[in-house]
């Protein structure tokens, strides 16, 4: 996939403006994908825990080539380090962290988020099955879901749709979508525009946006990291 | 406690007497804790119409190694009960994909939070219990749902095994493991989900009393047999993953 291909913010910017949400002594799930990229983001002195789903509490980077545990990978599959004060669980205990509302804020990649706040991560158009893994439990039980999406398809239609038409994941749950055109808000009227990502316009951003596009009276450059 | 040691002689007769259409759970994550050794004994062996338990079907990953995928293509199994039924990323096809949207082979597609606390349920004596995972989606749709203070839930029933193969870092004679990082994953409650849990172990059986009770992941009690992995290449062990082109 070119960066060129689409306008606005690079992935990594992304993910940038997502990870400056993360406050101190959060715990904070990063689905596979882009929003991996969040723990590269420098954001000062705050402390986070990251967490993935297969039990591992408080991983750090990845391991340098040949000094790789061949056992521990963070969700992505990756091979991974852990800071001090890691811990980890088995898969049963690692749920109930996310059911049981530990988690202050989970990272997540979609097909479609509607202004009602539903998102379509797991299953394609047409598709028999499809790959759930543990979207659904975050989704439902995180305490903010930040999702983070291309602005429109590989075709130029809206990922940020009045209603998903896409098999949902959760309703009514995404806290901030963060784009390469800016950082929006679902309010259930339609998608608030809160930053705008260099090079792009509001007219621009409608255009390419399903439902109702309002724009923050305080509308702002889209924040970036450093 | 004087017991006889759990340790059997070889994979192929840890899983001997495995009968066709037994519901058989796999641990692993990635690679760690999967337990490769056991799977490829499974295919020797033969058993058909099984009722596979996972969180993934594998083969998404390279190097490829044994996998739910590998059994399905072996002719052995019926129905699989996992949280990918594809791969996260559409581009990728996974094995097992073609077989399920070819009706060859049923899946029960579960998201994984719901698929462990199904086998901690089913090893904890709880038959079913209200989730608020799913609520809202196709999975949910014609099934039963209770709203408790204010907030819907979606009903999930208890999940028992026959069989659960499972890999540890290392175990005394009389089954008690212990797991070395993302290894543990799903193990501990697969093992108290099955009737009978096959253990692949990393390190040589150490004699009973050798690993402190309170250093214990898993309680041999639900541990039945334990074989330990030969060094590579006779042995099957976990191994960097290839990234894949894009």
């Amino acid at each position: 996939m070119s960066e060129t291909r689409q306008k606005g913010v690079n992935r990594q910017q992304i993910a940038d403006r997502v990870a400056l949400e993360f406050q101190d002594g959060w715990i904070v799930n990063l689905g596979v994908g882009i929003p991996t990229m969040c723990s590269n983001t420098d954001i000062g002195d705050r402390d986070i825990t990251y967490h993935s789903e297969n039990g591992v509490i408080g991983y750090g980077g990845v391991a340098p080539a040949g000094e790789e545990d061949l056992n521990l990978v963070n969700a992505g599959g990756q091979n991974v380090t852990l800071k001090p004060g890691a811990a980890v669980v088995h898969h049963a205990d690692s749920f109930g962290i996310i059911r049981g509302g530990h988690i202050d804020a989970t990272v997540m990649g979609a097909y479609q988020v509607s202004m009602r706040g539903d998102f379509a991560n797991w299953k394609l158009a047409g598709q028999k099955g499809g790959g759930i893994g543990g979207a659904m439990d975050l989704a439902a039980c995180a305490k903010r879901v930040f999702i983070i999406l291309e602005h429109v398809t590989r075709k130029g239609e809206p990922r940020l749709v009045e209603a998903c038409d896409l098999p949902v994941t959760a309703r009514g749950v995404v806290t901030l979508v963060a784009t390469n055109y800016g950082l929006f808000e679902p309010t259930g009227e339609g998608f608030l525009l809160r930053e705008i990502a260099p090079g792009l316009t509001v007219e621009e951003i409608r255009a390419s946006t399903g439902g109702t596009l309002t724009v923050a009276p305080n509308l702002g450059p889209m924040r970036m990291a450093g | 406690m004087g017991q006889k040691s759990k340790q059997v002689a070889s994979f192929q007769e840890a899983v001997a007497d495995i009968p066709d259409g037994s519901t058989i759970a796999f641990g692993g994550f990635a690679m760690p804790g999967t337990p490769f050794n056991l799977i490829r004994a499974l295919m020797e062996h033969g058993a058909k119409r099984l009722t596979l338990v996972a969180n993934t079907t594998g083969g998404a990953q390279q190097p490829r190694m044994p996998d739910i995928g590998m059994l399905v293509e072996n002719g052995q199994v019926a129905k699989v009960i996992c949280a990918f039924t594809a791969a996260t990323r559409p581009t990728d096809v996974l094995p097992f994909t073609k077989y399920y949207e070819s009706g060859e082979v049923e899946a029960e597609l579960v998201p994984q939070g719901t698929l462990a606390e199904r086998l901690r349920a089913a090893g904890a004596g709880i038959p079913a219990f209200y989730t608020p995972t799913a609520v809202g989606t196709e999975l949910a749709e014609g099934r039963e749902t209770r709203v408790i203070n204010g907030r819907e839930y979606l009903l999930e029933y208890a999940l028992p095994l026959d069989y659960a193969f499972i890999r540890a870092r290392r175990a005394d004679a009389a089954g008690n493991l212990r797991f070395h990082r993302s290894q543990r994953n799903f193990n501990p409650v697969m093992a108290t989900a099955a009737s009978c849990t096959i253990a692949e172990v990393d390190e040589a059986i150490l004699p009973a009393g050798a690993i402190d009770p309170d250093d214990v992941h898993t309680a041999g009690i639900f541990v039945h047999r334990l074989v330990q992995v030969p060094p590579a290449p006779e042995g099957l062990w976990p191994t960097k993953r290839q990234e894949r082109a894009r």
